[in-house]
């Protein structure tokens, strides 16, 4: 018998969830154990930084600057967290905010049918756990920031490990993008202003829309904590079991959105080849980045530029001088690099290498 | 708002357009592929057409 036939002869709601749960790849949410962490393991937010990977965590004034990290505090059964730690308590008035969100991209919500009459209903489950008690807010919203749902949740006991479900019914209106772009946003309102809340339990239109009314804003109370794993957005209106995957499945997903070349401990290993001329001193160097591609042309940094130099096979080294974007790709960027000066004679092939402080990102985040 | 600064076109290989826009964002230094998908070039664009930020040309 299929799974499918299973699930429709089923007799109860737990029988269906049960069966449900054996079901892989449900899990619209990417790094939703928190496990990856590529950027690094704490920060201080801005008005829109990413944390661990795929979640973004932001404020605006009157709101002060949260901290965030990756944290082994976590319920049961999960490795990490990602905890985030309210700076001086402050009220958002009307267009202050604090939220973290992790964008979904459109490609991945087809199946949902948002925007059309054969939308689905999704349910969103998390882990939480928070210094503050009470009811908070949850939204999804759309790119285009014209249609929005608000839930709440409730935390009933103060540092204790909670398991919640918001259950967000179908939208059969609204523009909901299936491309490579954002198809919605998910936030938890940490601390939105009046002029971004919206009411809890309905489907709204207007402008600005991430906040929820009458909810708990973790951002007004100095050093307030608010830890949250084991996040899961699925299709239907029953939350199963946080679907587990290996860390190297879940770093591949996350490589789709962001990757980071970082040195293995030994200075001046390889990242790839040059391939150039030490008489012009520029130099080509295709970086070949994991899987199947990015999402789209990645935007470049780095840690400096004189952390990376350009080797010849007779070991003459030239610190590089400008490190750019040359033709781009999501799949083997082109990178174009100055370095050194002449006296290795003409080689052709190089190797572009760094030393140990070095760090150079590859982002395509939504 | 991310604040955004010393934004410049750069040609850095031997093309007739920019195909890079090379600036600090939010502090960090970025090289930008001028592509509308792209996050950090769609913010630049918007900060651009609501008259909040110049884009220097190429050398």
């Amino acid at each position: 018998m299929t799974k499918a036939r299973d699930i429709a002869s089923a007799t109860t709601p737990n029988a269906n969830a049960a069966l449900l749960a054996t079901f892989p790849h449900r899990n619209l949410i990417i790094n939703g154990a928190m496990q990856v962490a590529q950027r690094g393991t704490s920060g201080t937010s801005t008005a829109d930084i990413y944390t661990v990977d795929r979640f973004a965590l932001g404020h605006g004034s009157p709101v002060n600057a949260m901290t965030f990290e990756q944290s082994t505090d976590t319920p049961d059964n999960f490795k990490n967290s990602l905890k985030i730690t309210a700076g001086t308590g402050a009220s958002a008035s009307t267009t202050g905010y604090a939220i973290l969100r992790q964008a979904i991209e459109g490609q991945n919500i087809a199946h949902l049918g948002f925007g059309t009459s054969a939308a689905k209903a999704i349910t969103l489950s998390f882990h939480v756990k928070s210094s503050l008690t009470g009811t908070f807010g949850i939204s999804i919203r759309n790119q285009a920031g014209n249609r929005a749902y608000a839930g709440t949740y409730v935390i009933n006991s103060a540092n204790t490990w909670e398991y919640k479900t918001v259950a967000i019914p179908a939208d059969t209106s609204g523009t909901w993008p299936t491309d490579t772009g954002i198809g919605f946003h998910l936030f938890w309102d940490l601390g939105a202003g009046s002029n971004y809340d919206i009411a809890a339990g309905s489907w709204t239109s207007g402008s600005n829309m991430f906040g929820v009314e009458s909810t708990v804003k973790l951002t007004e109370t100095t050093n307030a904590t608010f830890f949250i794993t084991g996040i899961q957005l699925e299709l239907g209106s029953t939350a199963t079991p946080f679907e587990h995957r290996s860390y190297g499945d879940e770093l591949a997903r996350c490589q789709r959105y962001l990757q980071v070349f970082v040195p293995d401990g030994q200075d001046y290993t390889s990242f790839a080849p040059a391939i150039g001329s030490s008489e012009t001193n520029r130099f080509f160097c295709p970086i070949t980045l994991s899987g199947g591609g990015m999402r789209t042309d990645p935007t470049l940094s780095f840690s400096a530029v004189g952390d990376f130099r350009t080797t010849n096979v007779f070991s003459n080294n030239h610190t590089c001088t400008s490190i750019s974007i040359g033709y781009n790709n999501p799949k083997i960027p082109n990178l174009s690099v100055l370095s050194g000066g002449s006296g290795d004679s003409v080689s052709r092939m190089f190797g572009f290498n760094s030393n140990t402080s070095a760090y150079m990102r590859f982002d395509a985040e939504l | 708002m991310t604040i955004i600064t010393n934004a410049k076109y750069s040609k850095v290989l031997d093309s007739d357009s920019p195909n890079v826009i090379n600036c600090v964002f939010g502090g960090e230094q970025l090289s930008v592929p001028i592509n509308p998908t792209n996050r950090h070039y769609a913010e630049i664009m918007r900060q651009v057409e609501a008259g909040e930020l110049t884009i220097a040309d190429a050398d």
